[in-house]
């Protein structure tokens, strides 16, 4: 490699078989091939709300995730944490997209993500909680993404929008690793120091409270999760705590507390800019 | 710092039908943390590809000159990186 | 004591054929590989390098990272979140480098944290908006890839391939920078002048990256001797604005300094003479910065402590759980 010219020469070699180099570059289009048009006697206000929820579950979590970066435990995990949110924020661009083809505003993904209130999110509360500690943090990306995991699994067989299907088949892929690797330090956490075991008992506890309401909508979905959950906690040496369930439900737009200031630091410069683009 | 996770060797198979080729290190816990961080570090998230990591230690390496006991006080840490591998210019992501 | 003189001798003599097998494979342009018999010095000035590089890149995620949050559009997030992840993975690659030198990762990291190894200067600058994200990735990343292109021809073959690796995701980091730069140049006024006022913040720290000029770099000869660095700092500095000239009259901003003047007779931009004293501060670590960048880096290190230990723990338990196993099983 000639340095003489160190555009040039990074420029070498810069054909497909690269395109793994860096994120932004080569990789596939989900949607390819996949018809866009909205099916026929499709209720769209409701597609459309459902692929928004989905969507702000995804940003609400990959917007936790990223509060990670430079504070994770040790640097594999900082490249970990990124790898899901950046899988997260995907998953939350495509299904915005959709949401704004089928509410017939053909809103963009920035509008649904910037320019709408606390109020109108409706994603899980589970999703918003603050980080807390490395336990609690990966005890809840366990119970979203073997929730979602079971529910993109469906979604990607029985939804008759063909987009959402492609969006779920995509999603399946990147959620079942997000599961084996928070089970897998869960199940380390469980089993670790007694210190370590401390904190996993916490975060369950704190946790358990705001599962019922993933189930709500898809109560046939709950056994199969809880059995996930509990193989998880017993290879852990922990048990599924019993606990009774907070009121409220985020998919009516209830939200803790919580929400509003996420939201807050997430919209600051786009809210001060709104003429701009980016 | 006894506490340092130990250190892994990893070799990655770009695509079908080449060899593992060595890529790097990394401190993982035990085998399975160290194939998901070898996953998330050496490979971000691409298909197609098959990893082995091995801890360094487990690695026996032969030396450019078998008169090295000279340099033996440094040795027992340089194995951690036999490197030794001329890395065809095709094989990608390495 | 005869003895001892004569094994002295015989030591002396294998060190000399060493040193010798070093210095040719340096002049055949050929790579040192780990196993090989090197010089004490090169072996330091290698892990000095290598670990203040990692370190660099890991400092070098908080300046950007704290506007992952708060990027304004979900591509630009999405974009940013990657180039910081990016980063933590450069610097694994550079630790895992140093460690081939029979440099410990933990103790490297300890060394950072207790401030006895330096990072770049740069990263003590403050992000105070959005358009710094862009102006690093233009000057920073581009000042790193003039740094780091000649790297990958470095005579150590872990940190040349380090460096190959490295460089081809930081081209895609630079192209990030300039590309949110020009959007932003299109955009309003208040845009516009975001990104003028960055500018006119990082120009002169940019051109600081390179290091002290030729006649104050007391190391620099011996590294090039041993061709771990390729071209001097006012060559690598030089090169640097001459690339950046043009981009800045493309973008449409002006480059903070009167002297900045193109001249024929060289073939080069004649330019300025940055404020070296404020270097020197800032590397003795009254940075803007210093103490924030490398606390953050300690709190983590440190809070993450626990999770560390209970990985170790828990695999230590697993392991005597097969054994018992397996000595039940026999």
């Amino acid at each position: 490699m000639s340095d003489d010219h160190v555009y040039l020469s990074l420029a070498e070699g810069h054909d497909d078989s690269d395109a793994r180099w860096a994120f932004g570059t080569g990789f596939e289009d989900p949607l390819h091939g996949v018809d866009q048009s909205v099916p026929e006697g499709t209720d769209t206000a409701q597609l459309a709300a459902y692929c928004l929820a989905l969507g702000d579950d995804a940003l609400v979590s990959a917007q936790r995730l990223a509060q990670w970066c430079t504070a994770a435990p040790e640097l594999e995990e900082e490249v970990a944490l990124a790898n899901i949110g950046l899988d997260l924020l995907g998953q939350t661009r495509l299904l915005y997209a959709r949401a704004g083809q089928v509410d017939g505003t053909g809103r963009g993904e920035d509008a649904y993500a910037y320019f709408r209130d606390a109020d109108a999110f409706r994603n899980v509360r589970l999703a918003e909680l603050p980080n807390g500690d490395f336990a609690f943090s990966i005890t809840r990306l366990l119970v979203l993404s073997s929730w979602r995991l079971a529910l993109f699994e469906r979604l990607a067989v029985t939804t008759s929008d063909p987009v959402l299907a492609a969006i779920a088949a995509k999603g399946v892929k990147e959620l079942a690793y997000h599961r084996q690797y928070a089970a897998e330090w869960a199940v380390r956490l469980g089993d670790g120091t007694e210190e370590s075991q401390r904190r996993m008992r916490d975060a369950l506890a704190a946790v358990a409270p705001y599962v019922d309401e993933l189930f709500a909508e898809t109560g046939e979905l709950k056994a199969e999760v809880l059995a996930v959950l509990r193989q998880v906690t017993d290879a852990a040496g922990l048990a599924w705590p019993e606990t009774a369930p907070v009121p409220g439900h985020g998919r009516d737009g209830d939200h803790t507390e919580h929400l509003v200031p996420l939201l807050t630091e997430l919209q600051s410069v786009a809210r001060a800019h709104p003429e701009a683009t980016w | 710092m006894t506490q340092d996770w130990p250190l892994y060797e990893v070799f990655v198979r770009g695509k079908r039908g080449l060899n593992h080729v060595h890529v790097g290190s990394l401190h993982a816990a035990d085998d399975a943390m160290a194939l998901t961080h070898a996953r998330d570090l050496y490979t971000r998230r691409n298909e197609g590809v098959s990893i082995w990591v091995v801890r360094s230690e487990h690695i026996a390496a032969s030396t450019r000159d078998e008169k090295d006991p000279f340099f033996a006080p440094s040795a027992d840490k340089v194995y951690r990186h036999p490197t030794f591998y001329d890395i065809p210019d095709d094989v990608p992501h390495i | 004591m005869t003895s001892t003189g004569t094994e002295a001798s015989a030591a002396d003599r294998d060190e000399t054929r060493f040193e010798e097998q070093f210095d040719a494979t340096i002049a055949k342009d050929q790579r040192i590989e780990p196993r090989d018999w090197m010089p004490d010095g090169y072996r330091k000035t290698l892990i000095r390098q290598i670990a203040q590089h990692a370190h660099s890149e890991i400092i070098g995620m908080q300046p950007e990272g704290d506007w992952i949050t708060r990027a304004p559009s979900l591509r630009r997030k999405a974009i940013l979140f990657a180039k910081v992840q990016d980063e933590a993975g450069h610097g694994l690659y550079l630790y895992s480098a140093a460690e081939t030198l029979g440099a410990d990762r933990a103790e490297l990291t300890e060394a950072l944290i207790e401030g006895r190894q330096k990072y770049s200067s740069i990263f003590n600058y403050p992000t105070p908006t959005f358009a710094d994200v862009g102006v690093i990735g233009w000057f920073v990343d581009g000042a790193a890839i003039c740094n780091q292109v000649p790297l990958c021809r470095c005579s150590y073959g872990p940190y040349a391939r380090a460096m190959v690796r490295v460089c081809k995701e930081e081209s895609f980091h630079q192209r990030q920078g300039f590309e949110l730069l020009l959007t932003m140049m299109r955009g309003t006024d208040a845009q516009r002048a975001m990104v003028q006022d960055a500018v006119d913040r990082w120009w002169w720290p940019s051109l600081m990256m390179f290091g002290p000029p030729d006649d104050d770099s007391p190391n620099s000869a011996r590294s090039m001797a041993w061709k771990i660095k390729r071209h001097s700092n006012d060559e690598l500095r030089q090169r640097f604005v001459d690339m950046t000239v043009p981009q800045a009259a493309k973008l449409g901003v002006t480059l903070p300094d009167p002297e900045l003047s193109w001249n024929e007779e060289r073939g080069h931009h004649d330019f300025g003479t940055p404020d070296w004293s404020e270097l020197q501060r800032v590397i003795k670590g009254d940075g803007p910065r210093n103490a924030e960048r490398v606390s953050r880096r300690r709190a983590a290190h440190e809070e993450g402590a626990w999770v560390r230990e209970a990985a170790t723990a828990h695999a230590a338990k697993q392991a005597a759980r097969t054994k018992q196993t397996e000595g039940a099983a026999a």
